[in-house]
């Protein structure tokens, strides 16, 4: 792509993935007239690119599709909407002014300004190294999602024999792919007593295909100097400690690791924006703006989603309120501050405006049937079942905040089993 | 024939192999690992010592000092990074001052510059975040921080723009001893030489027990070692050294060369010289010893670990000498200061060759200074936009965690580089937090293209350790059954 770039964007945003296209299109619809998407592949799509099993859009387009195909029904919009793209391009430097540092692999090395940026950089995956396996450092170590992209994209497989370290959904997805490639999956080991991913890809993933899940485990050793060879597997306590004496021994030449997701955050680090270290993304308000005025954030940088509908859903949003800023247009500043009580492992955003519907999305700690989420007085729901794995949307409408005058909100799961 | 063949890539065969670069001889070295700095060296804590640690009776006290003063001159010609950020060995206990004493009385008699014992006031100004329980600290500015597989790559590829043949994965599988020269079997070919130097560490028994020239052992202690997030960045800002164990120097707080702090090693005696695991054990010594001087540095911190092993040989110190068999030298049991004796280590052993006869003349030309690698993370934002300007390999980022571009990667392949780990320890992409899950495929897709071969074919450190494998190739199906 070679066309003529501006020097002055209404909204830059910053990343093509899912949440980038939807907080473009968001922002175009708002009525910006110059937004950009920098993106560092040579395609826009971001991660949907290499995530070629179905199971995507349910919820926004109502069918069932694929992650290519996802992408492309937004990057087609995109394109369509006089939205620029810089790909294979890279943001260095974001400045508290809204300047960018960018590198192009098209056009050189950039100085862009903004009104408003939109940071969409998505997530990343947790390595071996952050829960400190012990044993070998050998080839056929690595995570679920690089394997995704060697089989996906590279058209190469990561091994013959596999076992999976943690039930994350790209785990079990993987599972199921390499048992399609002819791979033998030898089992799915996950720490906790529950699984980490969401409930349809358990059945579909592992339980269709007879690959073993394995609660309370671990892998306490690997062995292998230049390959995996085998893996020591432990339970593990309640305390999550392993019980070395009940080891046993699998043979297999590769190990994937699907233990949790990060949300990308170095360029919002440099920028010094006020985190939520339990969310591991960018503290919001519910306009989707960080603590950085003019900076906003959606998608899996503000925090990790199991769904990319809900991803797209949220980047609308944050794109339209980017364009509202850079338009000049002010909305009430949030009056009310949301913070997490019982059993709520995390919630997005952090305040809300009593003046208009508002969206939350939230994670429990510990797994509840026949639970009630509330919010202060003024809010309760029933679930039959909540999980950390699935997240929980709660759309607010705006009436339930009429008269109140406190200043914060505590959102709370109560009463509820324990599973 | 060769004059002189080195056997090891480690740092001590690297700084041997550039010191008699100087010198009008055939000279080879020996590597079995894919690429130099693989084995020891790469795991190295990358600690130049400040000079003060080892008795003056020994050869590593003979070395460690002379060593010291070499590195900054290197680092410059050969292009790494050095920074001399001073050490600090800090007391919790009363029992522990004399030895601070006793240790500022060693290295003043050797004209160690600048030993100071702080007091708690000095040693809460300098470094807030220690323990408070620190009673005093012994401060010795020279001590410095390398990356010490950055250090075998310079002295190796200045060796070799001055002549000297390098051959890696090619060990040594025999030698015979002739009546003016050795004859060495190597898998790939033969070669002869008149004299040898063995410096293959961890197996320099081995080497030497091939013409019988072993009058000594080596046996390997392992250290773990643990990397910490940049989070951690600067939390301390000088080497941390405990009072020293029996074994070691003990548990040490290392913010290296590059920023991250990097917590270890462990000194465990062990059988097995390719046992390089990690353990939960080494973990939980390395982290209870550190909190004990750093109470905020946090083990969910760590972002990978690895271990290493030190060859050590029975009287714990260096052998530097001919052995019983004429022309035959073992340099080894180089361990704790080996790192910064080498460059001292490389000259003695060029004298002991002169003094046996070996005729040594001086190149008229020898080039001291290579040219470094590009390092665009370092660059300026004039910089960066000229160096992209001149090619536009430097605007497609390869690793987004240390920032590094496609035109460094280029140049590391171009460079020696030829395995994924070759090239993360030439410009760090795949080090950082995500730990190569972003850059992985991208650098198989250089190596692969710029060595003209399938990404199949593509290694993390040499043979047997391939990335991935064909799509074809499959599980027979008896297998299934």
């Amino acid at each position: 792509m070679k066309n003529q770039l501006q020097k002055n964007y209404a909204v830059v945003i910053i990343g093509g993935g899912p949440a980038g296209l939807a907080a473009a299109l968001g922002a175009r619809e708002a009525g910006a007239e110059h937004v950009l998407i920098i993106d560092r592949e040579v395609e826009t799509g971001g991660i949907l690119n290499q995530c070629i099993h179905s199971g995507f859009g349910l919820h926004y387009f109502k069918e069932e599709l694929t992650g290519p195909e996802y992408a492309e029904r937004f990057s087609q919009q995109v394109l369509s909407s006089k939205i620029e793209l810089l790909t294979d391009s890279y943001v260095l430097n974001i400045t508290p002014d809204l300047k960018l540092e960018v590198i192009s692999r098209n056009h050189g090395y950039l100085n862009l300004q903004a009104k408003a940026v939109v940071l969409a950089m998505g997530c990343r995956e947790r390595t071996r190294g952050a829960i400190r396996t012990p044993g070998f450092r050998p080839a056929g170590v690595m995570t679920a999602g690089l394997a995704q992209k060697m089989v996906n994209m590279k058209g190469v497989l990561p091994g013959r024999r596999v076992a999976i370290l943690g039930s994350g959904d790209i785990g079990m997805i993987m599972a199921r792919r390499l048992v399609l490639e002819g791979c033998q999956v030898v089992g799915v080991f996950e720490l906790h007593p529950y699984s980490s991913g969401l409930s349809r890809n358990k059945v579909q993933c592992l339980d269709d295909f007879d690959i073993p899940l394995h609660l309370s485990t671990t892998v306490a050793f690997i062995h292998g100097r230049k390959r995996v060879e085998h893996l020591t597997i432990a339970p593990v306590t309640t305390q999550y400690v392993p019980n070395l004496n009940q080891s046993w021994d699998v043979k297999c030449d590769t190990l994937l690791f699907s233990i949790g997701l990060i949300p990308e955050n170095e360029l919002s680090a440099r920028l010094r924006i006020k985190m939520d270290p339990s969310t591991g993304g960018p503290q919001v308000n519910s306009t989707m703006e960080t603590s950085l005025p003019g900076v906003f954030a959606c998608g899996n940088v503000l925090h990790v989603h199991d769904i990319v509908d809900f991803v797209s859903e949220e980047s609308l949003r944050a794109g339209r309120f980017a364009a509202e800023l850079a338009l000049g247009m002010r909305r009430p500043g949030d009056n009310i501050a949301l913070y997490p009580g019982e059993n709520i492992a995390s919630c997005v955003p952090h305040s809300l405006s009593s003046d208009r519907e508002q969206i939350i999305y939230l994670r429990v700690k510990q797994p509840v049937k026949n639970a009630t989420l509330s919010i202060g007085d003024r809010y309760e729901k029933k679930f039959k079942r909540l999980i950390p794995s699935e997240m929980v949307k709660l759309t607010l409408p705006p009436k339930i905040l009429d008269h109140f005058f406190g200043e914060r909100l505590r959102i709370e799961v109560s009463s509820g089993e324990a599973e | 024939m060769y004059d002189v063949i080195i056997i090891g890539g480690g740092i001590v065969g690297c700084a041997l192999a550039r010191e008699l670069s100087r010198y009008n001889l055939r000279l080879a070295l020996l590597e079995k690992e894919v690429e130099v700095g693989f084995g020891t060296s790469k795991t190295n804590s990358g600690i130049i010592h400040a000079g003060h640690h080892s008795p003056p009776d020994t050869l590593k006290g003979q070395f460690e000092w002379s060593g010291n003063q070499q590195w900054a001159d290197l680092a410059q010609e050969l292009k790494f990074g050095f920074k001399q950020i001073g050490e600090l060995l800090i007391a919790h206990k009363h029992e522990d001052l004399q030895y601070l004493e006793d240790l500022k009385k060693q290295g003043d008699a050797r004209g160690v510059t600048g030993l100071e014992i702080w007091g708690q006031k000095r040693i809460r100004k300098e470094e807030p975040n220690l323990s408070h329980t620190i009673l005093k600290a012994l401060h010795a500015p020279t001590a410095a921080v390398i990356n010490p597989y950055e250090a075998c790559f310079g002295l190796i590829e200045c060796a070799r723009q001055n002549g000297l043949e390098l051959f890696c994965n090619h060990p040594v599988l025999s030698i015979k001893k002739g009546k003016n020269n050795f004859s060495l079997e190597t898998p790939q070919k033969n070669f002869t030489t008149r004299i040898i130097l063995n410096a293959a560490g961890l197996f320099a028994d081995c080497i030497a027990a091939m013409v019988e020239a072993n009058n000594f052992s080596i046996s390997p202690r392992k250290g773990e070692e643990y990397l910490l997030d940049r989070r951690l960045q600067g939390i301390v800002t000088h080497l941390i050294f405990p009072p020293p164990s029996t074994t070691s120097k003990g548990v040490l707080i290392i913010p290296t060369v590059d920023g991250p702090i990097m917590v270890g090693p462990t000194a465990e005696d062990i059988d097995n010289r390719e046992d390089l695991s990690t353990s939960y054990s080494g973990a939980d010594k390395v982290f209870a010893a550190v909190l004990k001087s750093c109470p905020s540095i946090s083990e969910r911190d760590t972002i990978t670990e690895f271990a290493g092993l030190r060859a050590v040989s029975e009287n714990n110190d260096f052998i530097i000498e001919l052995s019983p068999v004429i022309n035959f030298y073992n340099i080894v049991g180089i361990q704790s200061p080996g790192l910064t004796a080498a460059p001292a280590i490389a000259i003695y052993v060029t004298e002991i060759l002169r003094d046996n006869g070996l005729s040594l003349v001086r190149k008229q030309i020898w080039k001291a200074n290579i040219d470094g690698p590009p390092h665009f993370a370092a660059m300026s934002p004039e910089e960066r936009e000229a160096a992209i300007g001149e090619d536009p390999a430097y605007s497609r980022i390869v690793c987004r965690c240390e920032l590094v571009t496609e035109a460094e990667v280029l140049y590391a392949i171009k460079h020696g580089a030829r395995t994924l780990d070759g090239v993360k320890f030439r410009v760090r992409a795949g080090m950082g937090r995500c730990q190569g899950g972003f850059c992985t495929t991208r650098i198989m897709d250089l190596l692969a293209q710029e060595s003209g071969v399938p990404l199949t074919e593509i290694t993390k450190r040499g043979s047997g350790s391939e990335i991935c494998i064909p799509r074809h190739d499959i599980i027979p199906i008896e297998d299934h059954r």
